[in-house]
């Protein structure tokens, strides 16, 4: 009896240092172009251009960041991503409740409807075209609006919230307010709302995040450069090798096209920053959101 | 969907749905039916503020999802700006045919759907087995490391992950042709050659959402009763045995969902990566059904066949997403909508 008991603890020790090596592969394989990116753009050009960097910068240099902060274009598309995000959200988050909490009413005569609705844009869409044809009609071409109108809404997001609002709000609070003469709209307000600010802040990130991250309404919408958000700035840079600037001679030109590498990766970095600094304090949230939505109503 | 990803306590059964439900049952003659009617006035007399809450949102749910649908009616005609979705001549299933006999028609539901199949399969296993390794582990700092940093490439846009893959892989500036080149192989021009698209979207894709996708197994295995893992246990079982006859089993009403929704979606893979990844010289296999739609409707123009190739495609998709609900609900029991 007593050997079998160590046999097997050998064994699970000898299985608990294989989850872990795997586990320490996982993480290196992660981290290691996650870092390299990071080592690159604080490389010189040269370096870059040579492919000498691997891990830790090579010649230091921040010549990158101050290029990428001074272009204009680079700017711009910030400038603009920044609008596209805290507007977006902000309607976002508005219809979102809006809708999510009539939802989670069980006297809300019709809810049932209004659900399936909803569910059934997710299996089912009109497509690319028929989709753009209705953005055009409403005018909305080339403009700030087709940015934050035409995904307005998303389904899982209102599943989110609509499931944390049944699960949080109990009825007798609803009965209770209403003895007290609050409306429909005067509950929402003073007593949901301040109950679920874990569950806001949980989709208004998602969608802020989205927002953030997103090129494809920006490719079909949008044809002004004034109003391209940072990752259609991005894509034409990183991608398309649309270099910015113009050189006069060789030497220059060289030197140009060195610097349009480092770019590359000082670009990255800048781009990025701002979600994965914000990223680890609401991972857990975020985790959270994930795991409301999965217990489907 | 009952008893699947219970994380929380599940919120109880939608009483007044049962009460609707149970008021549609036959042999109640039609009284039921006016019980209804008043229900639904007296909710909305009561309850009117809800209902003009609603309406907004309802009214975009109409206008870019509902209205679009009714849209696609432009697959079957001969789409006119002037004349307008409705408006213009029909012209039944020519855009269809026309597309059916295109030779570009065969290599697309190739592309698409070996794409798709591939990444289902290499991004469904990894995440259960990187969720079950960290339920290994001790709660600790080596466990929230792994979790967070392997969580983190799941918030860098596509725009970034794609322009990181071709850094990486550029044969001069990259590492990774320096690290083949340890091993003897000669630089590769990975995005140049279009045998190699498949791995890089796929694998690039493993690496950006494996942590994310674990998040839920996790989930699943914190659900689990540890009266299991103790009792077996307690009957001499080993670690291995303990995943294969406890975890597994309970994670698998979660995975069965994550993998119908992953068959089911294999015609709608995205655009946005293959769009970027994609190049003149790789084309052959990177072509896929929704970049075909983008350039025939939007740089064409032709927008009745870039809808009537969309219509296709998410009609297969349907149909697909229903087939494999219907077999995994009879082989194991779970599926969308219980």
């Amino acid at each position: 009896m007593t050997t079998t008991t160590i046999a097997e603890t050998r064994g699970d020790r000898i299985f608990l240092i294989g989850v872990k090596t795997m586990l320490w592969i996982t993480l290196i394989l992660v981290l290691i172009p996650l870092i390299y990116v990071v080592a690159n753009s604080f490389s010189s050009a040269s370096a870059v251009s040579a492919g000498r960097v691997f891990l830790w910068p090579v010649e230091p240099s921040l010549r990158a960041y101050q290029e990428a902060l001074s272009d204009p274009q680079i700017l711009k598309g910030y400038y603009n991503s920044l609008i596209y995000a805290v507007g977006g959200t902000l309607i976002s988050v508005t219809l979102t409740i809006a809708i999510a909490y009539p939802l989670s009413r069980r006297r809300f005569f019709g809810r049932n409807v209004i659900m399936s609705l909803l569910l059934f844009t997710m299996l089912f869409s009109g497509g690319l075209i028929p989709t753009y044809l209705v953005v055009q009609d409403l005018g909305m071409l080339n403009t700030r609006w087709a940015m934050v109108i035409p995904s307005a809404i998303g389904v899982w997001q209102v599943i989110i919230a609509r499931t944390f609002f049944r699960s949080t709000i109990p009825d007798d609070l609803y009965e209770a307010a209403v003895l007290d003469g609050a409306s429909d709209l005067r509950f929402l307000w003073s007593v949901v709302l301040p109950l679920s600010k874990p569950v806001i802040a949980v989709i208004a990130l998602m969608y802020a995040i989205f927002q953030w991250n997103t090129y494809f309404d920006a490719l079909i919408y949008l044809k002004d450069p004034g109003l391209y958000p940072l990752q259609i700035v991005l894509r034409n840079i990183l991608i398309l090798n649309s270099t910015t600037g113009s050189a006069s001679d060789v030497a220059q030109q060289l030197e140009r096209q060195q610097l349009a590498n480092v770019l590359k990766y000082a670009l990255i970095v800048i781009s990025s920053l701002p979600v994965l600094l914000i990223y680890p304090l609401i991972a857990r949230h975020f985790t959270k959101g994930v795991m409301v939505g999965a217990v489907k109503g | 969907m009952s008893g699947t990803i219970e994380v929380k306590p599940a919120p109880p059964a939608p009483a007044a749905a049962r009460v609707v439900r149970s008021a549609r049952r036959p042999g109640r003659g039609r009284r039921p039916v006016r019980r209804r009617r008043t229900e639904a006035w007296r909710s909305l007399r009561r309850h009117w503020q809800l209902y003009l809450l609603v309406l907004i949102p309802l009214a975009y749910f109409v206008i870019f999802k509902y209205i679009p649908i009714s849209n696609a009616v432009i697959a079957f005609k001969n789409y006119s700006p002037i004349k307008g979705p409705w408006g213009s001549d029909w012209v039944g299933f020519k855009n269809f045919e026309l597309f059916f006999a295109n030779p570009v028609f065969w290599t697309l539901l190739k592309n698409t759907f070996i794409l798709a199949a591939y990444t289902v399969l290499a991004s469904f296993p990894i995440p259960i087995i990187l969720a079950i390794a960290l339920n290994e582990i001790r709660n600790g700092l080596f466990k929230r490391t792994v979790q967070l940093v392997t969580y983190a490439p799941y918030f860098i846009s596509t725009v970034v992950v794609v322009s990181m893959t071709i850094l990486v892989l550029s044969p001069r500036i990259g590492f990774v042709d320096d690290a083949i080149g340890l091993f003897g192989i000669p630089a590769v021009d990975f995005l140049g050659d279009p045998n190699y698209f498949r791995h890089i979207y796929v694998w690039s894709d493993v690496w950006q959402t494996t942590g994310y996708s674990a998040v839920i197994y996790m989930a699943a295995l914190a659900g689990i009763d540890p009266a299991l893992h103790e009792s077996a246990k307690i009957d001499g079982a080993s670690r291995i045995r303990r995943i294969l006859h406890v975890d597994l089993p309970g994670i698998m009403p979660t995975a069965v969902i994550i993998l119908v929704l992953g068959v089911g979606n294999i015609m709608a893979i995205g655009f946005e990566k293959v769009f970027l990844l994609q190049n003149p010289l790789n084309l052959a296999q990177s072509e896929i059904i929704a970049t075909y739609v983008y350039k025939t409707g939007l740089l064409n123009a032709d927008f009745s066949m870039a809808t009537a190739v969309g219509l296709f495609n998410s009609v297969i998709n349907l149909f697909l997403l229903l087939a494999v609900n219907f077999a995994a609900k009879r082989i194991t029991g779970n599926g969308l909508w219980s």
